[in-house]
């Protein structure tokens, strides 16, 4: 009797005498697995000039000032584009996070006076655990109204006033990233521009294009970034080029600082997908910035 | 007969056992930190714990991910700036527990001495908060101070960056009977 309480006892002991790294792999056992979400694919709602599959957090108001030079081969006497002798294009944006999922923005570029609004939502989010998949997928559908020409710049060009509807342009954009380690990302995006008014001679009312892109992150606060679109279909006589850009951007607080270089001066997806004037082949290159700064407009609590 | 006694005595023993572990039923991680600029306030409700309050061991975890803030770019940059919590999703405590007798009514003060790990750094460390023994199971409160720079948590040298070099960070665990 007394052998089997000992034994007994003894037993109990090892099992009473927990040690806490048992502790922690029961605390670990019970815990019912979870799905992680990944954030942050890209630092901004801009790669280089096309969208990226990030949206804007609900509530959060965030104002885009980007800025293209004149081409730098210009020259050292226009300070290699800095002067802007050949244009300089300038877009003032804001896009408010009206869910996590759903942003809605507006812009205007001072080349051809464009308008741009569009919204973006967030088909699915790049996720591990027990929802699993493998990639980002955003869809954004924009609207461009050309403002140029009015009355008086149509009558100084001999040119007819376009109609409202001839000022029209539609983008449509899927960009599906992924996350493969925090500092790569890369994304790939189908793009189909349609323009009510153009040139048939050198321009299709339609385009199709694919974008690549990728940012490798170097510090916590400064990443490498590139971005190509390829047109599909671009017509047989056009004089427009594909769009590629690279950059880097610098993460500070609440500001994204996008340092870039590219051939395009467009800042809306219509002009840099479909009228990107620069010769990569000539030296083309505009040097240009994105400043994004978010403001928190409605307080997040659970 | 005496082994059935035995399995009784077993079953009773080690029934009793179980009962005196506890697993938090409901818990609040709460850090601030308090800065010229802005101060900056995150709170977790998604935290674990066992507590063996016949040996005194406890273990915590924390996922790191679950911090809430005021400001969702606040939240992004605590996981991929600050924590990294894609590699280190979790924030642990274990250790043990002295001071508390369950006993006793009323709130006591109590000590938990272990490991805290923190961005994959472990550090020991003493915490003193208080327990209460509520209808049977244990309630736990501390409030303490966390230096980043001892869990490698970098802060950014520009002067005008918002974030203060120590944290305070308040917990608060109900427990139940597992």
């Amino acid at each position: 009797m007394n052998k089997f309480f000992t034994l007994a006892f003894l037993l109990l002991a090892t099992i009473g005498a927990n040690a806490q790294d048992d502790l922690m792999k029961e605390l670990e056992k019970n815990q019912k697995p979870e799905t992680n979400y990944v954030s942050q694919t890209f630092r901004g709602t801009r790669i280089i000039n096309g969208q990226s599959v990030e949206t804007k957090g609900k509530g959060e108001l965030e104002f885009i000032f980007s800025h293209r030079f004149g081409r730098i081969n210009t020259g050292a006497y226009n300070l290699f584009g800095l002067d802007g002798n050949d244009g300089i294009n300038v877009r003032l944006g804001l896009e408010y996070g009206i869910s996590d999922r759903l942003s809605v923005a507006i812009g205007r570029s001072s080349v051809f006076k464009d308008y741009d609004a569009y919204f973006r939502y967030k088909l699915v989010n790049q996720s591990s655990g027990t929802k699993n998949f493998p990639v980002t997928i955003t869809a954004i559908a924009t609207v461009v109204y050309r403002g140029f020409p009015n009355a008086a710049d149509a009558s100084q060009a001999s040119i007819p006033l376009p109609s409202t509807g001839d000022r029209m342009g539609y983008v449509v954009e899927v960009p599906i990233a992924r996350k493969f380690s925090s500092k790569f990302s890369a994304q790939v995006t189908p793009v189909f521009v349609h323009r009510n008014a153009v040139d048939k001679n050198y321009e299709n009312n339609d385009d199709y294009a694919v974008g690549v892109a990728a940012r490798y992150k170097v510090t916590r606060s400064l990443s490498l970034i590139g971005e190509y679109y390829s047109r599909m279909n671009a017509h047989a006589n056009t004089p427009y080029y594909n769009s590629a850009g690279l950059g880097f951007d610098i993460e500070t607080g609440g500001h994204v600082f996008q340092v870039v270089f590219t051939n395009s001066l467009g800042l809306n997806s219509r002009t840099v997908i479909t009228e990107t004037g620069g010769d990569l082949n000539k030296g083309d290159v505009r040097f240009g910035f994105n400043i994004t700064r978010t403001f928190q407009l409605t307080k997040r609590k659970q | 007969m005496r082994i059935c006694l035995l399995f009784v005595v077993g079953i009773v023993f080690s029934v009793d056992a179980v009962a005196q572990k506890f697993t938090a039923e409901k818990t609040y991680v709460k850090f601030f930190s308090d800065a010229a600029i802005e101060d900056i306030t995150a709170e977790n409700t998604k935290a674990s714990s066992i507590y063996n309050e016949a040996t005194g061991d406890v273990v915590f975890s924390v996922p790191i991910k679950e911090f809430e803030f005021e400001k969702s770019l606040m939240k992004e940059h605590f996981n991929e700036k600050y924590m990294e919590s894609e590699q280190y999703p979790k924030a642990t405590f274990q250790g043990k527990i002295s001071g508390y007798q369950s006993a006793t009514s009323g709130e006591q003060k109590a000590t938990a001495t272990g490991k805290m790990t923190i961005h994959g750094v472990d550090q020991n460390v003493t915490l003193n908060g208080s327990m209460e023994n509520v209808k049977g199971a244990p309630k736990m409160k501390a409030k303490f101070m966390i230096k980043l720079a001892d869990y490698k948590i970098k802060i950014p040298q520009l002067l005008w960056k918002n974030i203060a070099e120590e944290v305070e960070v308040t917990v608060e665990f109900n427990f139940k009977p597992l």
